[in-house]
């Protein structure tokens, strides 16, 4: 058994900017943790198989292992049951984490709107499908249509395409004439272009801008989808439909632990700093910009979480980052029409099934959700959330603990938490 | 919107709802005006257990009044209210309690409830969750339990359907003579006004002296038949009549879900309205000491709710003393669900100048008053 530590700087989240965050903090003589519900570090874009760490990664995960960073990686955040102290559950064990400094890079996760069809098996979201390919999922040979918004569909079709898919179309709800100015845009961000020329090479002539997915439709599971554009409809035959409306941060921690969120969004300074003293938060809850971003963020975050500058070169770079995600969102803006998509008996909510008429008509999202139960299930609004705040305007549900199912057993909160610490 | 109504019920609880819908079956225009969502303050918070309680005489003539009533409107409510008559089971956690049991069956079955006394094996047949080698417990079929947010609503609904106006996103700021005064500077008038704004009631009437009580409950995931009653320990009464700062008393209740609600706690601390985790945990321990494979249930939620708790720990249901056309239908502790409908009526007996089923003069305002 190690000693009950207090971390320095205790950072959530291990893909890029957690990572980057890390770096940043650790020095001899700190302690410094990094938590992550995955199996190894990395994030969702760095996700190798099961408990791997990729290889473009390995070299700074190492430089974290020699610095005495603590990792828990497998470990999942679900309450903040006193000050400064995170609960974490992992492998049915639980403990709590003590920090001087928390640096959130808790990420974001797909949003999905619901259509006819959308809970169909076969029908899942982007990242989610390219997650499953990397656990091992083989789709050789198999047709598949990509669609929703946002740069992931290209990355993500041609990922598929590597392994052996047949893209049938990638429908991109973006008009065509936002694309062309963004494309142009991203002249000025140097690491975007190779992507984005690459990426055109390869599934480029298969996007379809404008277009989106009107229904699924198939008995057991998918079996084909309809593509519209408001005007004309296609139908297209397929094995799998990989679609998502971009991306919606993750806000419960940050909630949970009173951060104020402003359109959306963890209000922080320039320093990453939240509105609640020693919590930082970086990389996507701050707002949606890819990898670079996120990058800069963590390191700015981790950084100052070290009571150390951050040089003026970084601080830069961050803000040309930012304006950048200013275009994303302009660029990939989500249409009007995609807020009709959902049919009366549609199910919005998953978990207690709810369907989109049983919605519509309540005076305020609470009153929709007490006479309907919408987001009151296992995955507490998780998926129904983003989507009736994009659909219907409501606003985000109150957070309460725990953040994931838990067994009632780690309600009980420890007393003193007991960490292995290495020695350094 | 008119100026002259019949009554205006202050506070769109479930309380609220049933004084409107008992109010609308004698008068025409009946308006209730609620701040917040129907259902949205302790309605939104509470266990919905309807159960006949024998704490004391009236608490008991309430309880079982008003469930009477829910058996009636049973079969009208919608699938939403999930009526589900689970009944209650009182469970000995020792010897000694197991010692009452008979004696509170002999008070149920006297007054015409049916009621089983229970010994080790029908007990761990009836709940296999229980702990093994409990002396006993008693139940009492025919309570049940609802949805108390759907509840409420559906209660509105039928009074709308006879003719009571709602007003939503509307906080009244003050209520006397007749006139109800609206945030906005609107002034309405009507032959009565009721006060139904349940923990927040004092605010409105201030003669009366209404406390916060707060709280907490976890629910779980879904599994269906892991208890079957809706289980209470004999200890629970206890519990909620000692006005200590703070108790734990193990209740838990099957939903229609399959999710177990699992209270109850109660302390005396303002509106505070933090999750007090030690006492969560406090919970857990007592229920583990009835449920021991509880803790391995997942929890999807916790949350607190208010209990508008009285001096002498019976709702107030009726006139002001001091005001004539002021009704006041509040403090209903941890009943409010319960009591809901029987208060209702009581309420519409009043203005109608009707006799009622059940004495009233142990809620009248007067008794709960402050000293
Ligand atoms: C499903 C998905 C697939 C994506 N695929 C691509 C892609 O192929 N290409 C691309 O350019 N961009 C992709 N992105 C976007 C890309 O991940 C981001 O631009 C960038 O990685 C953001 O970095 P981040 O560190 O902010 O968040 P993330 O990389 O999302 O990292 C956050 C990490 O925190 C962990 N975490 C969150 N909450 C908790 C908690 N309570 N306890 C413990 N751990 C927690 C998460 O599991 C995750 O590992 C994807 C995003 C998603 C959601
Ligand atoms: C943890 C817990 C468990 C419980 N379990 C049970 C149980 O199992 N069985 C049971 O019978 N009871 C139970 N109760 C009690 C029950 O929930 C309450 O007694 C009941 O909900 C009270 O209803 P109400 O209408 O009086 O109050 P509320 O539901 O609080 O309604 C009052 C309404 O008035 C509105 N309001 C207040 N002031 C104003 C104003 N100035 N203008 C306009 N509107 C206003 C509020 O917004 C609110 O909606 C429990 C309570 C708690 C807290």
């Amino acid at each position: 058994m190690g000693k009950t530590a207090k971390f320095d700087v205790l950072i959530i989240g291990a893909g890029p900017a957690g990572i980057a965050a890390a770096m940043a903090a650790s020095e001899p003589g700190k302690c410094v943790g990094l938590v992550d519900e995955n199996s190894a570090p990395g994030g969702q874009i760095y996700r190798a198989l099961k408990g791997q760490i990729q290889n473009s990664i390995s070299s700074q995960i190492k430089t974290l292992d020699d610095r005495g960073v603590i990792r828990f990686d497998g470990a999942t955040v679900y309450d903040a049951p006193r000050p400064n102290t995170l609960s974490i559950t992992k492998g049915g064990e639980f403990q709590t984490l003590e920090y001087e400094k928390l640096i959130l890079a808790v990420g974001a996760r797909e949003l999905f709107l619901p259509f006819p069809g959308w809970t169909l098996p076969n029908v899942m979201g982007v990242g989610g499908l390219q997650a499953l390919v990397k656990a091992g999922l083989d789709v050789k040979g198999k047709r598949i249509v990509v669609a929703g918004t946002g740069p992931l569909l290209l990355a993500v079709g041609d990922f598929l395409k590597k392994y052996g898919a047949e893209v049938l179309a990638i429908a991109e709800q973006a008009p065509i004439v936002n694309l062309l100015r963004f494309s142009t845009n991203l002249l000025s961000f140097s690491s975007k272009i190779g992507q984005g020329i690459s990426l055109i090479g390869s599934v480029g002539t298969k996007i379809r801008p404008g277009t989106w997915v009107a229904s699924a439709s198939g008995t057991r599971a998918l079996n084909s989808v309809i593509l519209s554009n408001g005007k004309t409809t296609q139908e297209l035959e397929c094995d799998y439909l990989a679609c998502a409306y971009g991306f919606v941060p993750n806000l419960e921690l940050p909630l949970l632990l009173g951060c104020a969120v402003e359109d959306g969004f963890v209000q922080v300074d320039s320093t990453q700093q939240t509105s609640v003293q020693n919590v930082y938060c970086a990389g996507e809850p701050t707002g949606i910009g890819g990898i670079d971003l996120s990058t800069l963020e963590g390191t700015i975050a981790g950084y100052f979480a070290n009571q150390n500058d951050c040089p003026t070169l970084v601080l830069k770079a961050r803000d040309r980052w930012k304006l950048f995600s200013k275009k994303l969102d302009a660029t990939f803006a989500l249409r009007t029409e995609l807020k009709e998509l959902a049919s009366p008996d549609t199910v919005v909510c998953r978990c207690e099934d709810v369907r989109m008429s049983q919605l519509v008509g309540w005076e305020s999202s609470r009153a929709a959700k007490l006479q309907t139960r919408c987001g009151m299930g296992a995955c507490q609004g998780r998926i129904c959330g983003p989507a009736t705040r994009f659909l219907l305007n409501w606003e985000h549900g109150t957070v309460r603990p725990p953040l994931i199912p838990v067994p009632l057993a780690g309600l009980e909160t420890r007393t003193s938490a007991v960490i292995e610490q290495p020695e350094n | 919107m008119g100026q002259n109504f019949d009554a205006i019920v202050v506070g769109g609880g479930i309380v609220g709802c049933a004084c409107a819908y008992f109010l609308s079956r004698d008068l025409k225009r009946v308006l209730l005006i609620e701040r917040g969502p129907i259902g949205g303050g302790s309605t939104a918070a509470g266990m919905g257990h309807v159960v006949v309680m024998d704490d004391s005489p009236a608490q008991f003539a309430l309880t079982n009044y008003s469930q009477q009533l829910w058996m009636e409107l049973y079969p009208q409510l919608n699938h939403a209210c999930e009526p589900r008559m689970t009944g209650t089971m009182w469970v000995a956690a020792d010897e000694e309690e197991f010692s009452h049991v008979e004696g509170k069956r002999d008070f149920y079955v006297k007054n015409g409830l049916p009621a089983e006394v229970l010994d080790t094996k029908s007990l761990e047949e009836a709940e296999p969750s229980l702990r093994k080698g409990l002396p006993g417990g008693l139940r009492i079929p025919q309570d049940s339990v609802i949805y108390p947010m759907a509840a409420a609503q559906w209660l509105l609904g039928q009074a709308q359907l006879r003719g009571c106006t709602v007003m939503l996103g509307q906080s009244v700021t003050k209520a006397k003579n007749g006139e109800a005064t609206l945030q906005d500077g609107t002034v309405l008038s009507a032959r009565y006004i009721v006060n139904s704004a349940g923990d927040h009631a004092s605010s409105l009437t201030p003669e009366i002296k209404i406390e916060p009580r707060k709280g907490h409950l976890i629910i779980t995931d879904r599994y269906p038949g892991y208890v079957n009653h809706q289980l209470v320990e004999l200890g629970y009464l206890k519990s909620a009549h000692e006005m200590s700062q703070e108790s734990v008393a193990f209740n838990a209740q099957p939903r229609a879900t399959g999710q177990i609600l699992l209270g109850s706690s109660r302390q005396f601390v303002g509106w505070n309205d933090e999750i007090d985790r030690a006492l969560i945990a406090k919970m857990v321990k007592r229920a583990e000491e009835y449920l021991p494979s509880i803790s391995q249930l997942s929890v999807i939620r916790t949350w607190v709710g208010f209990r508008a708790t009285t001096s002498n720990k019976l709702p107030l249901i009726g006139f002001l003393p001091s005001d004539p056309k002021m009704l006041v239908a509040a403090g209903h502790e941890g009943l409010g669900i319960t009591t809901s409908v029987a208060t209702g009526m009581l309420i519409a007996d009043l203005v109608a100048g009707r006799p009622s089923k059940i004495d009233r003069s142990p809620f009248a305002p007067t008794s709960g008053v402050a000293a």
